[in-house]
């Protein structure tokens, strides 16, 4: 299999481990999870230096999900990458579950700070390529952010202050998927012309369909070209993407699926009519 | 009495002096350098000192994730920018995941030279007690600044300390050592017992001399240590002197006066009246004109307490204003 299909198939397998996920919780944020499988795919399994058997080794790349209630699609991954165990995916939300609805630094390995609360990721982030400076290591620093979530002033505030220390191992990706919780983000707070904005604050700015596996490769490696300033990758996504039920509407922001909603998903995400059965049987023995 | 100093002043040198010994100490400024004092440190460590400008959300996160590589921020401005306006960042991105970071927060309380409301944090105690797992702190004079500032660079986890603006007495022994949740007993007596803090350390003191010129023995502790509280002094002076008198630079409501209620309520139960700002926001004004207008001077503590004890406080009052 080409590294581009390989990435496609591990993005998929974690969209699917998303809906299983939030269905078995009753509840979840599907929609801001499943517009980010690619870019988290791309960046766990080509872009960033991991150790999957030890996951807080001093010199890896940092990941930062600013946005953090897209983490089931982040808790998939660690299981695709061997962080946690598969079975731990099923426990999302329960009250002692490491994979609270937010995450949580210290309770899962592999988050590397707590979010949650909006626009807070990306200064931790620049506190983490600050810190890398000063200790003299070459790691990089990745930082998810949501598009909605950059209504918030402290994004704006980072966003200043990122190239005022001159972070070329910062990297922002926005997923651009064009909602917020309520309504589309052009209704509920314009955020254009973000390529002029983030570039006007100093960044090097690249702009990517966000699902493109082969275009995010490019993106980060264009990244690692730049000296001296921050680069964002402003991803261009789809708010629930490969969920038929709730794809591009405000509704996929928390999901409570029906069943007929799970199995008409798990289908089209390619899973075998014995998956999806046994599955919802699963499902049923849990409710 | 000792030379009157001001913790503000000395907190600079004080976090140089401990940089010096401590390389993974960084300090974190929001264009609030000539106000507290931290000059020094940036001239001397300057790819230590962060300067963040006007941005304290930020601030807190960098602090935040500075601290995930090892190294202790020390972030630094005024009290009322770390509890009011960056409370959702201290709270998510460093008590949440339990981050060593620490919080000084200068101009604690009505006394911040004329700056009025927007600036005096009748709050933070209140706020920074209620998030969990944070330790609240304000030294009384510049020799506990200097323990509190060295206890909480070798403590683990967040840490807030208030720190006075303008010149105290010492009240501290020179050999004193802070200790986390332990007081310390500045007089003795058995007649009531007078708690503070912070700025408000003098004026609890004097209105104790006055008290003692009554035939009143108030005991008066120093409670620097906020949260944790040193519930044991509070209960045995409960027990021995039967009611106690707190006195907050701070809004009645969630201060000092709150947590010894908390105590006393579960473990001891006496009469406490809690002197402070009475629900209402500050003035511009001089730390005069300010203890005046919201009766924290000596004299009015003294005729509250003596009013607690059921005697003439009003008649205090007059005689000693003859």
């Amino acid at each position: 299999m080409s590294d581009i299909n390989k990435l496609k198939a591990i993005a998929n397998r974690a969209r699917i481990n998303v809906v299983k996920m939030i269905a078995l919780s009753g509840v979840g944020h599907a929609g801001g999870a499943s517009s980010i499988a690619e870019i988290l795919s791309v960046l766990y399994f080509h872009e960033m230096n991991i150790d999957p058997t030890n996951p807080n080794f001093e010199e890896r790349d940092r990941f930062i999900l600013s946005k953090g209630h897209g983490c089931p699609a982040l808790y998939a991954i660690f299981a695709e990458v061997g962080f946690i165990p598969e079975e731990m995916l099923w426990t999302l939300h329960d009250i002692d579950s490491p994979l609270q609805m937010h995450p949580e630094l210290g309770l899962c390995p592999g988050i590397e700070m707590s979010t949650g609360a909006l626009g807070q990721g990306l200064s931790a982030g620049i506190g983490m390529a600050i810190g890398a400076r000063l200790r003299k290591k070459d790691f990089r620093v990745y930082v998810l952010i949501g598009d909605g979530e950059s209504n918030e002033g402290q994004i704006w505030e980072a966003a200043m202050s990122a190239p005022k220390f001159k972070l070329d191992n910062l990297v922002v990706i926005m997923d651009y998927n064009k909602f917020c919780l309520s309504d589309r983000t052009q209704q509920v707070m314009p955020l254009e012309p973000l390529y002029g904005k983030w570039a006007a604050f100093g960044w090097h700015v690249i702009e990517v369909n966000g699902h493109s596996i082969s275009q995010l490769i490019h993106a980060f490696e264009e990244a690692r070209k730049i000296q001296g300033k921050p680069t964002i990758i402003i991803a261009h996504t789809v708010k629930g993407y490969g969920i038929p039920s709730v794809e591009d509407k405000a509704e996929s922001h928390s999901v409570a699926f029906i069943a007929d909603q799970v199995s008409e998903t798990l289908l089209a995400l390619g899973c075998s009519q014995h998956e999806v059965s046994q599955f919802m049987q699963q499902l049923k023995e849990k409710n | 009495m000792s030379e009157r100093k001001a913790p503000r002043d000395h907190i600079g040198a004080i976090l140089l002096k401990l940089a010096e010994n401590n390389p993974d100490i960084i300090l974190l400024d929001a264009d609030f350098k000539p106000a507290s004092k931290i000059t020094a440190f940036q001239n001397h460590f300057p790819e230590r000192f962060i300067q963040v400008g006007i941005a304290e959300q930020n601030m807190m996160g960098i602090a935040a994730g500075l601290s995930t590589l090892g190294f202790i921020p020390v972030v630094s401005t005024i009290a009322t920018f770390i509890s009011r306006r960056a409370c959702d960042q201290v709270t998510t991105s460093i008590a949440l995941p339990e981050l060593n970071v620490k919080l000084l927060g200068l101009y604690g309380g009505l006394f911040v030279g004329k700056n009025g409301a927007s600036h005096q944090s009748l709050e933070d105690l209140a706020i920074m007690r209620a998030i969990a797992g944070m330790v609240v702190l304000q030294p009384a004079d510049v020799v506990e600044t200097r323990n509190m500032l060295e206890f909480a660079t070798q403590y683990h986890g967040p840490v807030y300390i208030r720190i006075g603006r303008d010149p105290v007495p010492q009240f501290v022994p020179d050999d004193y050592q802070f200790q986390l949740g332990k007081s310390l007993t500045l007089r003795d007596g058995n007649d009531v017992t007078l708690l503070s803090y912070g700025d408000l350390m003098e004026d609890t003191m004097l209105a104790a001399d006055y008290l003692a010129k009554k035939g009143v023995q108030a005991r008066v502790i120093n409670m620097s240590s906020i949260k944790p509280i040193d519930e044991e002094a509070i209960v045995k002076a409960a027990g021995e002197t039967g009611g106690i008198v707190t006195v907050d630079n701070h809004n009645i409501y969630g201060g000092l006066g709150s947590a010894v209620c908390e105590v006393v309520a579960e473990k001891m139960p006496v009469r406490v009246k809690r002197i402070g700002v009475k629900d209402v926001f500050g003035k511009s004004g001089t730390n005069e004109q300010m203890k005046e207008k919201f009766g924290l001077r000596a004299l009015d503590i003294e005729m509250d307490v003596l009013e607690f004890l059921g005697q003439d406080g009003r008649e205090s009052q007059k005689s000693k204003s003859k």
